[in-house]
Formats: structure tokens, sequence, C-alpha cells
């Protein structure tokens, strides 16, 4: 638990545009700023410390008021993650974290909205708040933790497992068709989107640096070790050798070179056909698994055109109330 | 429009009448019955209004399933319920007749247009023989004109098609009705004006039927007299007309004033309670943000989410919605955040009857979440109510950071009646009392913050906002430790936490009004108790029996959890207790497990209130029995 501090005004300084409106923070922050009393109870080995370390690392760096800070979650291990962390935060229900933050971040223009989320969570679940998220672009970081497995429910297949997974649900292999939470992504336009790894975190960081920019809703799929009932899920991708040949690093401006085909990577292109077909290099074999920013295009976010609306309604002043119940038809009774 | 001609015919005084509108759903049924109800509101006659409408939007036309009406009462002295029966009945088709004649009692006034009398549309309606020929309606005084022509003759010189010339029909219907019972058309005319501001022809074609029709009635020879209803005598003030849903959507927008915290609406669109997402989107002046959310999950979990942050989190839903927003509902008990749920209750299970009325989801918000999980109920008795309902609503979520269901019905939201306008400045001041100060002094001294450190008084908890610094907590679904609020799976803690959760809920009483007994003698033996749209016909009913020279009790339940303190000694007080609800007895069970009352249900789930004449009829028996 936390002990008092003094406010102090903030001052006005050029902040990226993910955060704009986030009052800064009169004192320097570190690690130990934000991270709470509670002891964290993942299985040992579980991606998800590497991230929480990560995550704990960099949010110092933004120099934000951390009581301004909200990270919402839904359920399953990743969702835990809020408990770790000494901000503002809400361990919420299975799926719902989004619609959740959505509220929130409309009414609160000074607040840095997080969701925590994992494949279940985000995708099976909860996949219609997830989806209809993105589409609005509500000014969230969203983190999809994918361990392409069940794991706070002991080990069922997800919407990411591969076909044929053998799980306690699938004695026979999964039949299931997977997602690709990037290509899902992308369909729904999402204004940033890009994928990373647990075991990366130079990578991590600076994924979630770029977020930070981006004002709109930031999906950033997570590619996360569950060492229990998936356990090397991405051991391909973390080899040195096998990752160097697997992995595509996507930069803006770079080229991308699979077989044949060749693409000059544009994070703002306004149709998101490339970065589609980019998403699809990965056939679920991880033959080829790009990572980095697919997308990342300056959209009207949903929040800040609700309070737009808002604003200038009041412009000519605050409502009336004694004249709104009164109407246009009333009479007096002498 | 002349009003000293009119003095030509008879005056015939009347102290009320019940007129049906009834024709096709796009007849524009509803905008008549409704503009009826604002002239009539406007001369000072007591009201009360009914509107039926099908589920379908546009039924094929000249059918039975696309009939739509609007009933309303109206008289020089104060009324409750909509009227039993109509006593005129205006049918624009054969099948606004033919659904609406088994209504009607002999003697009743039928005006018809009989235009659309064509044998085609007779045998869409189901008539085998024209019921204006054949003799069938000769009980009745019938009154067959042919509106349509008439009104096409009207608008001529404004250069519509006849499709929209004789779209006009309505107003020229309203017009002749007004004249036929005296009523100021101001209001409407300025209406007319208003709502087709930027379509000049469209207005002029309306201002002019309406005017052709108020004429015709005047000069017909069909009409021998016409009627006077006296206005009603009213405690003085200043009054409008309203409906449920417009009454609960400035309740909220009340609330936000009074407590000063932003309104938030999630909603998902769903009948009947959309109306009230579609009036708070035009308030943005007051702050108000609405959110259609992609399903009814969303739209309660968006309103949470605001709440978290200090908003005043709404969500609104009828029927089935409520069932997707239980899984929220829960979350907010256990988060222990201000939340207002409003359902607005339809016909059910399941789709159910969308546009019809029912009591039936009470224990759904009493029981309908896993574990347990105790939320605050209330209930508007009428449609002016529901304005003081949402601010109790609001009040009591905010004072003990909990969800409150707010139980409004179909009967309630569409139906409306005359409402003094409250002084805004004398309505009840919500304060959020917002945690801004760490509240717990830990053993080396440091001051901390326990998000689940309860006031004595109310056991609510604080509510501490992001952006409150020093407060930084988490909260959750899983049970947290009473005091510092960390994850507990303790037994002991759970139990302490279940018990306190439910006694939080319990404490609520100790800020309720008492319930008050109508019993003008003080001597009667049997009490008639009802919770929400019942009101009026169980007031209506009392009246009558009392009337007879009867003695009744009548008592209204608008909290119903927790119940009025006193509610288990009225109920002992009394030989018999009958509660009519419109659902199979779920207030009669609550009672019977909680005060081991044996109180006798009377129930009804038809879709549409309860009629006076029936509960009179019932409470008569229920006499008759006792006095035995």
């Amino acid at each position: 638990m936390t002990t008092t501090e003094t406010p102090i005004e903030t001052v006005a300084v050029e902040l990226p545009a993910g955060l704009q409106g986030i009052p800064l923070s009169p004192v320097d922050r570190t690690r130990k700023d934000f991270t709470s009393d509670q002891e964290v109870r993942w299985c040992p080995g579980c991606g998800d410390y590497i991230i929480l370390n990560a995550v704990q690392g960099f949010l110092p760096s933004l120099g934000l008021r951390r009581e301004n800070i909200v990270f919402v979650s839904g359920i399953g291990c990743s969702s835990r993650f809020p408990y770790y962390l000494d901000t503002y935060g809400m361990h919420s229900i299975h799926g719902r974290a989004p619609a959740i933050a959505t509220g929130l971040a409309t009414s609160r223009p000074d607040l840095n909205v997080w969701v925590v989320t994992g494949d279940g969570d985000a995708l099976s679940i909860g996949g219609n708040h997830l989806i209809h998220a993105m589409r609005r672009n509500v000014n969230l970081t969203i983190l999809l933790f994918n361990n392409r497995i069940y794991g706070l429910t002991k080990g069922q297949y997800s919407p990411t497992s591969e076909v044929g997974k053998l799980t306690k649900s699938t004695p026979a292999g999964s039949v299931d068709h997977p997602f690709n939470p990037v290509s899902l992504a992308l369909g729904a336009e999402a204004s940033f989107v890009a994928r990373t790894l647990d075991t990366d975190r130079a990578h991590l960081t600076e994924v979630l640096r770029a977020a930070m920019t981006h004002r709109g809703t930031a999906l950033i799929e997570i590619y996360q070790n569950c060492p229990i009932y998936n356990d090397g899920a991405f051991d391909v991708l973390k080899d040195r050798d096998e990752a160097q040949a697997r992995l595509v690093r996507l930069e803006h401006g770079q080229e991308v070179s699979i077989g044949d085909r060749t693409w000059v990577h544009d994070i703002h292109a306004e149709n998101p056909s490339q970065a589609f077909e980019i998403s699809r290099l990965d056939d679920g074999t991880m033959t080829h698994v790009p990572i980095g920013i697919f997308r990342q295009v300056e959209r009207p976010t949903y929040d800040d055109q609700v309070r737009d609306q808002v604003k200038k309604a009041q412009a000519g002043g605050d409502g009336d109330l004694a004249a709104l119940l009164a109407g246009r038809d009333s009479w007096s009774v002498d | 429009m002349a009003k000293q001609a009119k003095q030509a015919k008879k005056v015939e005084r009347l102290d009320q009448v019940v007129i049906r509108f009834a024709g096709d759903s796009g007849d524009g049924m509803q905008l008549t019955g409704d503009r009826f109800t604002q002239e009539t509101a406007g001369f000072g006659n007591d009201i009360s209004t009914l509107p039926s409408f099908p589920a379908e939007i546009r039924a094929p036309a000249g059918t039975l399933p696309g009939v739509s009406s609007f009933q309303l009462h109206f008289a020089d002295h104060d009324i409750l319920t909509p009227g039993d029966t109509p006593h005129v009945l205006v049918a624009m088709n054969p099948a606004a007749l033919r659904a609406n004649l088994t209504d009607l009692e002999p003697g009743a006034t039928i005006i018809v247009d009989s235009h659309d009398f064509t044998a085609r549309n007779l045998t869409k309606a189901g008539y085998t023989e024209n019921p204006l020929e054949d003799g069938s309606l000769e009980t009745f005084a019938v009154h067959a004109f042919d509106l349509t022509s008439m009104t096409v003759e009207a608008v001529k010189a404004f250069g519509l098609s006849r499709k929209d010339a004789s779209r006009a029909k309505n107003m020229f219907s309203l017009g002749m009705l007004s004249w036929l019972y005296g009523r100021p058309v101001e209001s409407t005319q300025s209406y007319l004006k208003r709502r087709f501001k930027d379509k000049p022809q469209i207005r002029d074609a309306n201002l002019a039927a309406f005017s052709a029709g108020w004429n015709f009635g005047e000069t017909t020879e069909g009409f021998a007299v016409s009627y006077e209803i006296k206005p009603a005598p009213m405690p003085t003030g200043r009054y409008r007309n309203i409906s449920g849903n417009l009454a609960l959507a400035y309740g909220l927008v009340a609330s936000s004033v009074r407590s000063g915290l932003p309104l938030f609406l999630g909603a998902y669109p769903i009948t009947p309670a959309s109306d009230i997402l579609h009036e708070l989107s035009k308030h943005k002046k007051f702050g108000v943000m609405t959110f259609q959310a992609e399903d009814e999950i969303a739209g309660i979990g968006a309103a949470l989410g605001a709440s978290y942050g200090g908003a005043l989190g709404v969500t609104t839903t009828s029927g089935p919605g409520i069932s997707l927003k239980s899984e929220t509902i829960g979350l907010a008990v256990s988060l222990e955040l201000p939340l207002v749920v409003v359902d607005v209750q339809r016909g059910g299970p399941s789709t159910g009857l969308p546009t019809k009325t029912e009591q039936s989801d009470l224990l759904q918000a009493m029981f309908g979440r896993n574990g347990e999980a105790p939320v605050a109920i209330v209930a508007p008795q009428s449609p002016g109510d529901c304005f003081d309902i949402a601010l109790e609503a609001a009040r009591i979520a905010v004072t003990y950071r909990t969800p409150v269901l707010l139980l409004s019905d179909g009967y309630l939201a569409n139906g409306s009646e005359p409402w003094s306008l409250p002084d805004v400045e004398s309505l009840p001041a919500i304060d959020p009392a917002f945690a801004d100060a760490p509240n717990h002094e830990q053993e080396n001294g440091d001051r901390t913050f326990w998000p689940y450190q309860r006031d004595p008084q109310t056991l609510a908890r604080p509510w501490a906002i992001p952006g409150t610094a020093g407060l930084e907590h988490r909260i959750g679904g899983l049970e947290k430790a009473d005091g510092h609020g960390n994850i507990s799976y303790d037994p002991a803690n759970h139990d302490l936490m279940v018990r306190t959760r439910q006694a939080k809920i319990d404490r609520i009483a100790d800020s309720i009004p008492l319930v008050e007994v109508d019993d003008p003698d003080g001597d009667a033996d049997l009490l008639v108790l009802g919770w929400g749209s019942t009101y009026g016909p169980i007031g209506s009913a009392c009246r009558r029996l009392r009337q007879q020279g009867q003695q009744v009790a009548q008592a209204h339940l608008r909290h119903l959890n927790p119940f009025p303190s006193n509610l288990g000694e009225v109920l002992r007080s009394y030989e018999r207790v009958v509660v009519p609800e419109m659902n199979l007895g779920q207030l009669a069970m609550l009672l019977r497990a909680k005060y081991l009352v044996d109180v006798i249900g009377h129930n009804q789930v038809r879709g549409v209130p309860f009629t006076a004449s029936e509960l009179e009829h019932v409470l008569t028996t229920h006499l008759k029995e006792l006095h035995a």
C-alpha cells in the first residue's frame, strides 16, 4: 500500500500524442514506485514475470503521475497483472476489460489506461469487446498475452492454439481453426497493431514506447510462454539460430523479403491490406513470424470525439435544469 | 377554427372520457394520441395514457398484427389509470376496428375512416361482411366518414403526392376530435410548425388537415353535440405532461446536476428502454455522455468503468438485456461502486412480448447473480414518479457504493400523466464524498489507504477515484480482505465479507421512508399492497370500493430491497393482505419468506395493466369472504 505524496502543479510539457492530457509527475519515479506490496503468484518460469518486469521498468520513463495510470484486466493468468503494479487497477470479469476501460477512458481524459488480457480473455469470451474497442479507436493500450493455451483453467486449448493440439479438452486433437490476433486486429481496422516477445525486453519496451506516441487503441500481441501447459510454444523464436531464420523484424520504411516477395513496410499506409498480407506470413507453422509494428495510422479517437461533442454543446454555457424539466408544453394551475 | 362558432351546436358536459385512437402502425396514431394528450393536459384535465403498439415496425398494412393504438383517459377529477374500456374508439381502417371492438361496451362511440372499408381491406382484417353495413355495430353509436378523401381534398393546394397527402389524415382526425371535446389547438399548431420547420410543404399540409378536421366536426351533421370536460382541480403550480421514460431520463440528468457527477450512460438499444438512451443523448449540454455499446454487457461494463473513474454510471435495458448484465452487476457488488441499472420490464421469458408490460423481473433483480450478491431495488409507481425514483436510485448508489436496480415497466415507460414541475433547488443533493486522503494508520505510524475500510454508519467503502494521489489501490472480483482489500481466500474473511455486503444493503432501510398506509377510516381489515405500475389501478379500485362504503387499506412499495423497516408490522396488522402483481407472485414470495405473513396474490401476465374494475371485483370478493 502507499503513503501520501504532496500534490504539485503539473508542468506543461509536450507529451506524446497518446499521453496528452495526462498530468506529469512532480517527482522522478523508479521501478520500485510501480511495484505493489503483493506477492507475485504466477508459476515459476512464467513469461508474465518478464512482461511485468519490463512494464515496471518502462512506466517510470513516461514521467506521468502514478495516480493517473490505470490497469484494467479481465480474467486469466495475465489478468492478475494489475495487482502487482502500484497504480490504480481493476481486475474485472472475463473478456470485459475493453468495455470497462472504454467507459473509464471516455469519461476521464486525464488517465493513461491500459488493458491487460490473454488469448482466451481477449479473443474468445471477450472477442466482441476487443474488436469494437479497436474499431472505435478508444485511447487504450491493450497488452494481449498470447500463450496459446488456457492456463488458469488448467490446460484447455485456446482460440490461438494450433489445429490438432492435444489438451485436456481435446484428447483427439483440436479441430478449431485458430485466430491470428494481428490479422484480426487489422481486420477490425485497429489504428496501432504490433507483436513482440516476452523474452525480448528491448523490443517489448520499444513497442510500448511507440504505443505511447499513438493516440487511439494500440493492440500489442505479446508471445508469452506458459511453462506448465504449453511450454516451449515459442522456443523456435527464441533459439538464437532458429530465430534468425524465422523472425521477420518489421521496421517502417525497410524492405520485407520473403521468398520471391518483397514489400517496403509502411506502417502509416491508410489501407491496411499490405499490413494484413505481412501478418499472413505466419501460416501457423512459425516459419516466418513478423514482429514489430504492423500498422500505425492516425484516426480520430472515440473518446476524444465524445468529449468534443459535449464540449461543443456546453460552449454556450451549462444546461438549465429547470428549463429542461419545464419543456415546451407546460401550463399553470392557479 | 372560430371558437364562438361551436356554440351553434349543443354542448354536453361530461366528467370523464376514455378515447382510443387505433390505426395501422404507419398511420401516426401514437403521434395523434400524444398531441391530443398535450392539448388535454394543457387544458387542465387530469389525464392518464396507455399506448399500445406491435413489436413489428410496419406489419403488413391493414392487418390485425399491424394495429397500433393509443388510449387516453381524461377527466374533470383526479384519475389514476388510462381507463378500463374506451368510450370512444377512433378506427382508421377495418383491422383497427376489429382488433379493438371487443374492448368496447355497448353504447360506446365508434368513429371510423370509411375510406379503407373496401373488399380487399375487409378481407385482410378477417371480415366477410362490411361491419358498417351488416348491422353488427348496432349497439354502438357509429360515425363513419371518408376521412382520407376529405384530407386529400383539404391539402390539395400543397401539391403533395396522393400518398403523402393522405398521411395527414391523422391530423384531420385530431382536428375533428379536438373540436368534439373542445380542446385548445394552439399547442398542436406550434408543435407542427416546430416539427416540420424545414419542410414547409408538409408543415402547411398538416396544419391545413388539422384545421379542416376541426371545421368538419363543427359543420357536419354527423355530430349533433360537442362535449365539455372541465379542468380538474389540481394543486397550484406549473405542470407538464410526462411519460415514464422521459421522467426517468430527466431524473438521471437531475441526479447528475445534484451530485456534481458527470452522467455516463452505457446502453444497447432494446425496447422499451431505448427512449431513455435517445433522450439522454440530447443532453450533452449537461455533460451527459452516452455510449451505444456493442452489446448489453459492454453497456454495463462501460458504465461501471465510468463509475470507477468517478462518474455517475448508468445502464438501461429491458427483457433479456437484464440477464446479460448479471455478471457485471455481480462485479459491481464485489467492487462496491455506485451503479444505476434501469430495467424497463417487459413480457418474458426470452424475447417474450417486447412492447408489452410485465413485472416479472423482481426476483431476477433480487437474486439473479452467482453467489450472495445483494443489491438495492427501487420501483417507480407512476410515470411522473420515474423522475423521483431515478434520483433515489442515484442517492442510494452513491451513498452506499452499490449497484441499484431500478425496475420500471413498459406501462410506465410509455404511459403519461400530468407532472407537477419540481423546484430544482429543493431536489435532494447527493454527496459523492470521494476519498481524498489515507484512512488507516499502520503499526509504524505511516498513513495508508484501505479501500475496504467502511463508514461505520452506512458500511459503505471509500470511493477513491484514479487521479487521487496516494490512494492507488487495486480492486476486483476476487474476494478481498476486510479493510486493506488484498486478495483473500480466508474462510472467516469470506464469511465476514458476505455478511457485511448484505448488512450494507440492509442498512439502506435506515435512510428510506416508512411505508405509508392509506386507510381513511383506520378500521379496514383488508390491505392491498402493490409495487411499481400497479399503483394506479389498485388506487382506482380502492376509491371505487370506498365510494361504495367499503373499508379497504392501500399501501405501495417503492423500495423492494431493502423493504421499509415497518413493513412487517404493517402486514401483520391486517387480517388479510392481497398483493396484485403482473407476474406469478414474486413480491408475494418475498413477503412470505421474510415476514411469514400469508399474503394472497392476485396475478395476471397478459401484457396489459390491471383494470380498476377487475381489481374492484377481486377485492370485493375478498371483502365478502372476510365479512361472511
